[in-house]
């Protein structure tokens, strides 16, 4: 456990000969030389956000369809949720490492554990909103309750349970940004590489921002395409 | 305290005699840790999050009331809260460092910026949804704008805007950590450094943090039961934090 992140870095400014660079200053031509090198981090940003927020969303969906039959499981599941909400990313990355070491999964169990609390109250929160009319009249029709679950009232949740994916995506951007305290690279590590130096905390910083924004849009789309009858009400 | 330390605690029970008794650094020469070094760590913590928090109240919770009680900024309340969860907390306070500076002031700068779009959003909404029946039935009774701002609309939404300062006093005093990285010395000094503090510092400055968070959380959460009105109370259990995003049940006219 003697492994630290931080001493790890290098200070380093490839290119940096020019006296923009030099300066620390904001250089369009030094950005423009060097975008290849925010590739990767990127790469391992966009790692970072969908395979926790993937695996929070299968784990809260389990969780909410259970709650869903057992309503008391509702307050403890929140309480649970709430309490891993609640530690710093930054202490996470810390605490987990004795246990999980340093590197991605200390990384990956840490940002599942935020995701939890935003997509379960979501989930929770569309099914309840569902109509008991409709509810009835699908049981009135002989549908079972595992049938009226999922043909009636996951698929008329879709709305909220989307706005949590978005919630919870964007949320995961942000804080993959830290995860270079658990060894686990993305543009967090870029930023901590020279934070002194504009143009790199403009290119980091920005590339996370759009990153969120791009994911939003994609499950937008992904939302529209799950959900035509939307559309067709007029 | 504890004393001796159970062996099959590991790295965390070496993280806790940290926390508890100082000892030499890493690289040597000082001493680190101990109960004196985390305090006065501690205390510039809660100096700068409690100064941030409280200008970010000042500055942000009168706009959002006055905008729900106009009912104009269901664009400016949605946009604050999509674009301040998608900033990364180290991308905003590294944006500061490399164009404005390091210090106290910047590094208050930056929490102001994080606290202020959950106030702003959980006030505006907990003002909008004030029964509207209510609003009129207050103004028939021939209050002015500005009382009903401050008897009617104000203390129902108090449940709503506590619940943004819980949010903002979190992601505040979780932030807060990575000061260091702008020379100011709160509870993620040892996490910064670990040339001088060892994992051992790092993981204990950590178990600090995590506490301490918690323990705002849970704080925040009394003070929002106490600052619902007793009739609300009656009627139902004070609702906890809003992950909404506006949600169009209707398709979009495009």
């Amino acid at each position: 456990m003697s492994l630290l992140p931080l001493a790890q870095l290098k200070i380093q400014k490839p290119g940096g000969s020019d006296s923009c660079a030099a300066a620390n200053d904001f250089c369009p031509g030094w950005i423009v030389d060097n975008i290849d090198r925010y590739w990767t981090p990127l790469l391992e940003h966009v790692y970072l956000t969908v395979v926790p927020v993937a695996i929070g969303f299968a784990i809260s969906l389990g969780l909410a369809i259970l709650a869903h039959r057992r309503r008391w499981l509702t307050g403890p599941i929140i309480t649970v949720t709430g309490i891993f909400f609640a530690i710093p990313s930054v202490a996470a990355f810390f605490l987990l490492q004795p246990i999980t070491g340093l590197g991605y999964t200390t990384a990956m169990v840490a940002l599942v554990s935020y995701t939890l609390l935003i997509i379960f109250r979501n989930i929770t929160t569309g099914l309840r909103n569902v109509p008991a009319e409709t509810v009835d009249a699908a049981i009135g029709q002989g549908l079972t309750h595992r049938q009226v679950l999922y043909r009636v009232e996951l698929p008329l949740a879709t709305p909220e349970i989307m706005a949590g994916l978005r919630i919870a995506t964007a949320t995961t951007v942000g804080l993959a940004a830290l995860a270079v305290f658990a060894g686990a690279g993305g543009l967090g590590a870029e930023i901590l590489v020279d934070k002194h130096f504009k143009s790199n905390v403009v290119v980091a910083g920005g590339l996370a921002l759009l990153l969120a924004a791009v994911l939003d849009l994609l499950i937008l789309g992904v939302q529209r395409a799950v959900t035509p009858w939307q559309r067709a009400r007029g | 305290m504890i004393d001796p330390i159970p062996a099959f605690l590991g790295d965390f029970g070496e993280a806790i005699e940290f926390i508890f008794k100082e000892r030499e650094s890493v690289s040597g020469g000082v001493q680190i840790g101990g109960i004196p070094e985390l305090a006065g760590f501690g205390l510039t913590h809660m100096e700068v999050s409690l100064a941030a928090l409280l200008i970010a109240a000042v500055l942000a919770i009168p706009l959002a009331l006055w905008l729900g009680h106009i009912g104009r900024g269901d664009f400016i309340a949605t946009a604050t809260s999509n674009v301040g969860r998608a900033v990364p907390s180290l991308a905003l306070l590294a944006f500061f460092i490399s164009f404005v500076g390091l210090g106290y002031t910047n590094v208050i700068a930056v929490l102001v910026l994080l606290a202020i779009p959950p106030l702003i959003t959980n006030t505006y909404v907990g003002v909008r949804q004030v029964d509207r029946d209510t609003v009129d039935a207050a103004r028939g009774m021939g209050m002015s704008g500005m009382e009903i701002v401050r008897k009617i609309e104000l203390p129902l939404a108090l449940p709503a805007i506590f619940d943004g300062l819980r949010t903002s006093a979190v992601n505040v005093v979780a932030t807060a950590t990575i000061a260091p990285l702008a020379n100011v010395q709160t509870l993620g000094e040892p996490i910064i450094t670990p040339q001088t503090y060892g994992f051992v510092g790092q993981l204990g400055a950590a178990i600090v943090v995590a506490l301490i968070t918690v323990a705002v959380d849970f704080i925040f959460a009394r003070l929002q039961r106490a600052a619902t009105p007793a009739g609300l109370k009656l009627a139902e259990p004070a609702p906890r934090r809003l992950f909404a995003l506006p949600i169009k049940r209707r398709p979009e006219s495009t």
